[in-house]
């Protein structure tokens, strides 16, 4: 049965320390609200997979301390730049990075969807990004008349997915639409923690027009109701991101001082749980 | 916004006659300016070539998620796509990642996205980059996100076409494995380009003309519907470049 808890800080204690936690980029549903109490609990440790990339909620949790390592194609903030607390935890050395390029992530995910031991993909061959991947392997294409290299991605299973959606049922479905990356990393996941706009009456997964977008029930865990919990990104087809404090958060996380500072207003201060 | 062609509306028009006659075009992460040329495409082909901008809400095919663009591009369905880098090689070679020691790096970008497979999957790949130096135009570069040539024996079907810069427009020879000085965008000189590359490139026999700018009806479709159409997806960009203020 899928949990339905009462707030983001509910959802937030139940993914532990040291988790390899699967987010969305940041045009899909990110979930900023249960990454804000992440940060409240104190989260230790995290290995974060961005699907395919990530931005504004890696940068945070890794200003926070709360991030030990990030596998992903890019870390970006797109129209703002670079992702400040990102580039100066690479600079120190204080994370470990796994570099990735976009469908070697969604193919390990599809391996562990199938519950197979890896997903096959072209490209890469030549590339510094596979050099500096020894869990990739080069196999020889078994089909093939000639000789045929091709890169094995091993199934990248997390232990969590974490993201925020349009809505809910009681029944723990879930309504993604057309973001159906949240479907794969669902159901790749051990555990998925969802927030949602609003949970609504009736049953999602039977209903013609949205059995298609929505994800049963049995792959997720446990879902809490956040309004607005994307912010201070969008959430497509809904609200747009809030483009003044975002720029406002790139220029504070320029130093740790300012990111303290953005922490302590937007994350930790009077704003109680969420 | 004045009367005057600007350097963004001519790199447009100069992408966008690379792309004529296609059929699917699609448009990474945080490239307002092939996001526009593409644009420009469709407008002139009255919809014929189908674009694909990710990121976008209303430029946008995809209802399968993040992994439909690959699946796509890896069956051969998408006919061009833009790959830009924090360093270009003489040899197309890509980087996206870093300077220095990948470990402890003098800067870190954002990383190499889907360069890495889109690269070797899509016929023309055009390579974009707005700074024109000797520290971003390199002899090799310092981490290989994507590589611009392959072994023999390596699937790889696609690969670079051309190299486009704030001063000028290369041509890519995939056998040599070399550029060569295509045009020189108005306001700039073959002199220039030489002192600013670092890398070495062919000359083309019988002189390097001036990059062509955009014809009257593309300029207009380019301040008109592509600028408005872009604001939904870059608007900083469309606001600074078009004065557009708030996405249409």
């Amino acid at each position: 049965m899928t949990e339905v808890l009462g707030s983001a800080d509910a959802l937030a204690a139940r993914i532990p320390d040291g988790a390899k936690v699967a987010l969305p980029p940041d045009y899909s549903f990110c979930a900023n609200a249960l990454v804000r109490a992440l940060i409240r609990r104190g989260a230790k440790d995290l290995h974060l997979v961005g699907v395919p990339a990530v931005g504004y909620q890696a940068d945070v949790l890794i200003g926070a301390g709360c991030v030990a390592t990030v596998e992903t194609a890019a870390v970006t903030l797109g129209e703002f730049g670079l992702a400040p607390r990102f580039t100066a935890a690479i600079k120190a050395g204080t994370i470990r990075m796994l570099d990735a390029t976009c469908p070697a992530i969604h193919g390990g995910l599809q391996a562990a969807e199938r519950g197979a031991p890896f997903s096959v993909m072209r490209g890469l061959i030549g590339s510094d990004i596979l050099a500096r991947r020894p869990d990739w392997k080069v196999i020889d294409n078994p089909f093939a008349d000639a000789e045929d290299p091709i890169v094995a991605i091993p199934a990248l299973v997390p232990d969590v997915t974490m993201f925020h959606a349009p809505k809910a049922d009681r029944l723990g479905n879930v309504f993604i639409g057309v973001r159906r990356e949240c479907m794969v990393m669902a159901h790749a996941a051990k555990a998925a923690f969802i927030t949602v706009e609003e949970i609504v009456d009736g049953d999602l997964a039977h209903a013609p027009e949205t059995a298609s977008g929505t994800i049963p029930g049995l792959y997720v865990s446990a879902i809490a109701e956040v309004k607005e919990g994307a912010w201070p990104q969008g959430i497509p087809g809904g609200y747009g991101p809030d483009l003044a404090h975002i720029g406002r958060y790139v220029e504070m996380a320029r130093s740790e001082a300012g990111f303290a500072q953005y922490l302590q207003e937007t994350v930790l201060g009077a704003e109680a749980a969420e | 916004m004045s009367d005057q062609v600007q350097l963004e509306e001519i790199l447009i028009g100069s992408i966008a006659g690379m792309l004529d006659g296609l059929g699917h075009v699609a448009v990474g992460a945080s490239s307002p300016v092939p996001g526009a040329a593409a644009l420009l495409t469709r407008a002139r082909s009255n919809g014929a070539t189908r674009v694909s901008v990710l990121g976008s809400e209303n430029h946008n095919f995809f209802t399968d998620g993040a992994k439909e663009l690959f699946d796509c591009a890896g069956q051969g369905r998408i006919d061009a796509f833009f790959l830009g880098g924090a360093q270009i090689d003489g040899k197309a070679n890509i980087n996206l990642v870093s300077i220095g020691d990948p470990d402890r790096p003098k800067a870190r970008f954002p990383g190499s996205f889907g360069s890495a497979y889109m690269y070797y999957v899509v016929p023309r790949v055009i390579l974009f980059r707005l700074e024109h130096t000797p520290r971003t135009l390199v002899e090799a570069v310092d981490y290989i996100s994507a590589p611009g040539v392959s072994e023999p024996g390596v699937h790889r079907p696609g690969g670079p076409h051309a190299l486009i810069t704030d001063r000028c427009l290369f041509s890519f020879d995939k056998s040599r494995a070399r550029f060569t000085l295509a045009s020189v965008h108005p306001g700039h000189t073959v002199e220039e380009i030489a002192e600013q590359t670092g890398f070495d490139y062919d000359l083309p026999e019988g002189g390097v003309p001036e990059t062509a700018a955009p014809d009257a009806e593309s300029l207009a479709l380019i301040r008109g519907p592509v600028a408005q159409q872009l604001a939904e997806i870059y608007p900083s960009f469309a606001s600074r470049v078009f004065g557009i203020d708030k996405a249409a």
